[in-house]
């Protein structure tokens, strides 16, 4: 079979990947950027046999979604920003319950209303856990048409791998730039749900699920059970680097930006400059051990700069990540303003030339 | 030798942790003997929400999950949506039902979304403490109306069944007590025929049950069982919508 190419926007990406995933249901509530992907779902959704909901709200959206996941059925949501915030009691208990879910944020600006603009506002919100408890989704960052389609794809094989929510952070500009995308099949591996899913007891004794443990020693294993699922999560973790042991100064960038940045780490490249690159492609688990080993290989001392669509959030992941051992700089630009790469390179710069005075 | 009583297959047989004269258990039991009649105990699922019945999974021996406050009609929206062939049903209080979730369930009904709804209208939040639910009665005293509920400042208790019997895709809509036998055995018709609204595909099924809570009313059983009396005349019993009886009829006379 010959391999199609297309021209899609972002999100349409999103809602392709979620098909070649055999997603059975979709429940969405209208918000900008991300409407493109419930219309999608409206038309196509039904055709294969599939449901298509749209919600009274963005809470009902996210209990649909916990409640069609109970049943093991493949099934997703997606929102923008505030649309997010709404969703934060369903994601802990969806995390809680184990139920392997797919939640698509396309994130705008905020806080607040905010814009409908590119932002990375919601970096915090996606890695840092956005409900109550101790929970974390595994967060897949797209940077193109092409990622998105294939980690929208390849994150409803990882919420069953792990039974977890899975969050797809992507942003306005991914969202509505049309793009090429080659349509791939790809393997997406399915997990068997015979032992936990709802599907009516029959044949098997009844169960349940729950997210109440009023026992204190229950509720601290179930804690424990999830710590060592998210450690788990690990051998999962993918990124995207080019480094080189000569690079002192290394960029490290997600998302949209990260392809600004790619190119100002080219163009300076060019010019002679050592400049490295490094994009998280996994948020949660954050790969970590990749940019500990970058410190440990380098030859000389170095400096992380971390451009960001919004004031300064990666980077304090990023300084766990370096545990004090090379600094770590912030280049914010928050929404909606996006920089060009030669604003990009112009701070590089800066960075490298405070590192030479210093040799001298 | 013919049986005429007998445990419900689809209860555990497991000690009920409520409260003296507390009428969930009586409900619980109801539940399970209209599953058993319709022998749907292997092909149900139930949505267990937050308040006292929130063990719902402890003593109901069907397939269960557990929703957020209020979400129990959304969360049985997605599973009825995913897996149609499944007897969806929610059992939920009216903190749950009318207050924090009432957006959730309105919107069900509104769709008709084929699932069963149970409501415990005890016009308290029995769980947290006896605070003011809606359903609270113009007067009542409770941990958050000490002097007792001024509807001039907080408004009058909601009808929900009358409410809910007004949208077109409602196909069952009543409300009953537990308080005397004939009740109980009206009760379970009605939990019966809110089930037969799903199982005939004829739309949403709603059944609110007038309950007990003596710890939270600062009743004795029995003076909490004769205070159904009173709060029937804020919530009058009967059956608001019945699209079941009609079809079932219509059926007989084909």
């Amino acid at each position: 079979m010959k391999t199609k190419k297309i021209l899609v926007k972002g999100v349409e990406a999103i809602a392709l990947g979620a098909l070649e995933a055999e997603c059975k249901c979709y429940f969405g509530y209208p918000i900008t950027p991300q409407n493109d992907i419930p219309e999608f779902m409206a038309r196509e959704l039904p055709k294969r046999g599939g449901v298509f909901l749209q919600a009274e709200s963005e809470l009902a959206a996210i209990n649909m979604l916990l409640g069609a996941c109970a049943t093991g059925t493949r099934a997703m949501t997606t929102s923008s920003s505030p649309g997010i915030s709404l969703m934060c009691e369903g994601f802990s208990y969806i995390a809680a319950l184990e139920l392997p879910a797919v939640i698509v944020n396309v994130m705008r600006g905020g806080p607040g209303l905010g814009g409908i603009e590119a932002s990375q506002g919601d970096y915090f919100q996606a890695v840092k856990g956005s409900g109550h408890g101790d929970f974390h989704f595994l967060v897949l960052a797209p940077y193109n048409a092409q990622e998105a389609y294939e980690l929208t794809a390849k994150a409803f094989e990882l919420a069953e791998k792990y039974r977890n929510p899975i969050m797809i952070l992507s942003d306005a500009i991914l969202g509505q730039m049309k793009e090429p995308l080659v349509l791939k099949k790809l393997k997406i591996k399915k997990y068997p749900k015979d032992d936990w899913a709802l599907t009516g007891a029959k044949g098997r004794p009844s169960r349940f699920l729950r997210s109440l443990f009023l026992d204190a020693q229950e509720l601290k294993e179930m804690n424990i059970k999830l710590m060592k699922k998210y450690k788990a999560m690990q051998k999962d973790i993918k990124f995207e680097s080019d480094i080189s042991e000569e690079d002192n100064i290394i960029v490290v960038a997600f998302g949209s930006i990260a392809r600004i940045a790619k190119e100002a780490v080219n163009n300076l490249r060019e010019k002679g400059y050592s400049v490295g690159y490094f994009r998280p492609i996994t948020l949660f688990p954050f790969p970590e051990k990749p940019i500990k080993k970058i410190i440990e290989k380098a030859k000389k001392p170095l400096k992380f700069i971390v451009p960001e669509l919004n004031c300064g959030q990666m980077i304090e992941d990023v300084r766990l990540a370096v545990e004090g051992r090379a600094s770590v700089i912030s280049l914010p630009y928050p929404p909606s303003v996006i920089p060009f790469p030669e604003e990009i390179e112009k701070e590089i710069k800066k960075c490298l030339n405070s590192l030479s005075s210093r040799k001298v | 030798m013919l049986k005429f009583f007998e445990f419900p297959k689809s209860l555990k047989n497991t000690r009920f942790h409520y409260c003296p004269g507390c009428h969930h258990s009586i409900a619980h039991r109801l539940l399970c003997e209209v599953i058993d009649e319709l022998g749907i105990q292997d092909k149900s699922l139930g949505i267990a929400s937050i308040g006292c019945s929130c063990f719902l999974y402890f003593y109901i021996d069907v397939d269960i999950v557990e929703a957020p406050h209020g979400r129990a009609c959304a969360a049985a929206t997605g599973a009825k949506r995913a897996r149609p062939d499944l007897v969806v049903f929610t059992y939920q209080g009216d903190g749950d039902f009318a207050s924090i979730g009432f957006n959730e369930s309105f919107h069900t009904a509104l769709r008709g979304e084929k699932i069963t709804a149970i409501m415990i209208n005890n016009t308290v939040y029995g769980m947290t403490g006896g605070q003011a639910s809606p359903t609270t009665v113009p007067g009542q005293k409770t941990t958050t109306t000490p002097e007792g509920k001024d509807p001039q400042y907080l408004g009058y208790p909601p009808k929900i069944a009358e409410i809910l019997a007004t949208l077109e895709s409602v196909a069952f809509s009543a409300r009953v007590a537990l308080n005397t036998p004939k009740r109980i055995i009206d009760a379970r018709k009605a939990i019966k025929n809110a089930f037969l609204a799903q199982i005939n595909n004829l739309g949403f099924g709603y059944v609110e049950i007038l309950s007990a809570c003596p710890i939270n009313w600062k009743m004795d059983p029995v003076s909490a069982n004769k205070h159904i009396d009173k709060l029937t005349e804020i919530f009058p019993l009967g059956i608001f919508k019945d699209k079941v009886s009609e079809s079932l009829k219509s059926k007989k006379g084909d």
